[in-house]
């Protein structure tokens, strides 16, 4: 039977199907740890004194919580720093390897899975991290997983999962529009389209020939914000733009094996006429860049647009119409306001969305010999210690740094702000990352998530800009 | 973890669609290292004001619905972030049941695995129980499938496998060790190691 490319990479991880249920154990090739969701789980292990299976199979890193000054001085939050310090201890006691605060390698676990050659096609991922669907960029069935699963996974190297249903989202055209366009106005526009859950019990294989024009790390912020449409993981399958990224990275297979691998890794795409439970498509020509108002992603508009009324956006729905209500009080913004009067206090280019090398290039593009405005704090925060090395030597920390701009140590920073990056009450942000859940970068803090060139211009023009026509 | 017992229980009508886990429990009180003690800090930003007074009209606030065990909710409840803290502060509190009509996946999981029930039921009746029976006692039958109010019975759906681990409470991790011999084969069968190509 003609099989999706999900359905390809669950057969070949189920190691027992329950026939009593639908449930069936899949085998785990990585399990990416961090600091902030597996303090409960190693201590659960302890307590029923097990071990963790495959340590050899099992990455740490410290991202949510690490401050992103400079990381010579002590930590200043104690209860950060013991939660830190509790990732080092489990980690040593259990084997596994640690990208410390001091390692080169460190940085956002989403950013640096695939950047070391870990996150491979055709593999399964799991983290404690709704956002693990970043890795399904490469052709990996990777979702993110609760402190539970993680102890369960670190002991068994196995989850329990039952499968999701297929999505296909085909993305059309895009080729030819303005190159500020980015994938980011994509997935924000895909979510506005198909709303907060309409990804439910899914997983989303991106296809189409603009998926395939892309860079891998385009093709990650897609990935990474299925989770904001509601679906379990992202899919696109590999390709040449995939092997090509992968050759050569640390922790990736050498020579003939890579080249074997790379042999098998090519039948991993859906079979012509695999069926699908859903399937939208998109076309992107003409797409502008896009911009949040509310207070959750799908919650989007066109930058040359303006504030929609709650019944525009609810279409008759009530309860959407009492949380853009809701929204539109928490954000402080009336309808009919256009997106461009918009000015705002601060600016974020940072997290596992768009913290890779090509978003703070492009973020400089924007940048480069301008000032940031004098009513805007502006901070880039690299998404590895690689990321931040490669784009010193490109001198885009130069471009940053001379705009007006903070050039920050790895880490997820103001996306989450459990470290001291976080917004006042009532601050208004033009963010890089994933949420704009009220509260989410700092309590009563107002959340625009927009595209790196989108953030850097609005921190120069101290407000929305459309950036079809920044020059 | 706990074999989950029925209960009889008013609800906590919460009554806002898209409740995401950032709002369940802020990120600001995801620094401790155990499962318990999240309680206090369940819903904190719509519970307390800024000089951490409890603000007079939320739910949570109000003296009639202290000790309710069951949060009644709507759609979407636990999008977002998949910290399972949310669930950890809701039955820290004293939830046992949260029944609404649609919820994200990790969240859903994540209470099945702390022994939390999660009743999904239509919208119509979701929007009854909110406008007539924020009142009357509900009383939760797992192995019955039902929801009691009065005399009148609601009937849920729930996966087997689910009703049957929050009915035991059995730890998922040994009944998956004991199937150690199935895990070993499948890693015999597969290269699974990995290793760096330089000294790291
Ligand atoms: S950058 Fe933000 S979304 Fe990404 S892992 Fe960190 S906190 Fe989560």
């Amino acid at each position: 039977m003609a099989q999706t490319l999900y359905d390809k990479i669950w057969d070949d991880h189920v190691v027992y199907s329950d026939e009593n249920n639908d449930l069936s154990l899949l085998y785990i090739d990585r399990h990416y740890i961090h600091e902030v969701t597996s303090p409960q789980a190693f201590d659960g292990l302890r307590i029923n004194n097990r071990k963790v299976r495959r340590p050899d199979l099992t990455f740490a890193t410290v991202d949510h919580n690490v401050p992103t000054t400079d990381r010579s001085l002590p930590i200043v939050d104690q209860i950060s720093s013991l939660q830190i310090k509790a990732l080092e201890n489990n980690c040593k006691e259990f084997g596994i390897s640690l990208f410390d605060m001091n390692d080169k390698y460190q940085g956002i676990v989403h950013v640096i899975g695939p950047e070391l050659g870990l996150t491979l096609p055709g593999s399964t991922i799991v983290c404690g991290d709704s956002h693990t669907s970043t890795h399904g960029a490469f052709g990996s069935l990777a979702f993110g997983i609760g402190t539970s699963e993680v102890e369960h996974v670190l002991a068994t190297q196995c989850l329990w999962m039952k499968k999701s249903k297929n999505f296909e989202i085909v993305l059309n055209g895009g080729l030819k529009n303005n190159s500020n366009i980015s994938s980011k106005d994509v997935i924000l526009n895909i979510i506005r389209q198909i709303g907060t859950s309409g990804g439910s019990g899914s997983v989303i294989e991106y296809k189409g020939d603009y998926i395939s024009s892309l860079s891998m790390e385009k093709r990650m912020t897609i990935c990474n914000m299925s989770i904001e449409g509601g679906a379990r993981a992202g899919l696109v399958a590999p390709d040449d733009t995939t092997f090509n990224y992968l050759r050569g990275r640390i922790f990736s297979p050498r020579n003939e094996s890579f080249e074997r691998m790379i042999h098998d890794w090519k039948g991993l795409r859906s079979d012509n006429g695999a069926k699908y439970d859903r399937t939208f498509s998109i076309n992107i020509d003409n797409l502008a860049p896009q911009v949040t108002w509310g207070t959750n992603p799908a919650m989007t508009v066109d930058v040359d647009s303006v504030i929609p009324t709650p019944d525009e956006y609810s279409k008759g729905n009530d309860e959407e119409k009492k949380s853009a209500i809701k929204a539109l009080k928490y954000m402080d913004l009336e309808p009919g306001i256009p997106i461009t009067d918009i000015s705002i206090d601060r600016v974020f280019i940072g997290s596992c969305t768009n913290a890779r090398l090509e978003d703070l290039m492009e973020a400089s593009e924007a940048v480069k010999g301008k000032k940031v405005s004098d009513s805007v704090k502006a901070m880039v925060v690299p998404g590895s210690q690689q990321v931040k090395h490669a784009a010193e030597k490109l001198g885009l920390d130069k471009i940053f740094t001379n705009a007006g701009f903070e050039w920050r140590e790895p880490g997820c920073s103001m996306c989450l702000g459990m470290n001291p990056d976080i917004l006042k009450a009532g601050e208004r942000c033009a963010s890089t990352s994933n949420r704009n859940f009220e509260g989410r970068q700092g309590t009563g803090g107002r959340t625009h998530l927009v595209s790196p060139i989108m953030a850097a211009a609005a921190a120069i023009a101290g407000k929305f800009v459309d950036v079809r026509e920044w020059v | 973890m706990e074999p989950f017992r029925n209960l009889a229980s008013k609800v906590v009508p919460l009554d806002i669609a898209n409740i995401d886990t950032d709002q369940i429990i802020p990120k600001q009180f995801l620094k401790l290292l155990g499962k318990t003690g999240y309680g206090q800090y369940l819903f904190f930003n719509w519970r307390y004001d800024e000089n951490g007074n409890p603000t007079e009209n939320f739910v949570l606030n109000l003296p009639k619905f202290k000790g309710r065990q069951i949060l009644l909710t709507r759609e979407n409840f636990g999008i977002g972030s998949s910290r399972e803290h949310a669930v950890w502060a809701l039955k820290d509190y004293g939830f046992k049941v949260v029944i609404g009509v649609s919820f994200a996946d990790i969240f859903y999981n994540n209470c099945t695995k702390n022994g939390v029930l999660v009743i999904k039921l239509d919208k119509n009746t979701i929007d009854d129980f909110f406008s007539t029976k924020t009142d009357d006692d509900f009383e939760i039958d797992l192995a019955q499938q039902q929801i009691r109010i009065n005399s009148t019975i609601y009937s849920f759906e729930i996966d087997p496998t689910i009703k049957n681990s929050l009915e035991s409470g059995i730890d998922e991790i040994s009944k998956t060790l004991q199937l150690e011999s199935r895990i070993k084969k499948y890693e015999d069968k597969k290269n699974l190691t990995v290793q760096p190509n330089t000294i790291l």
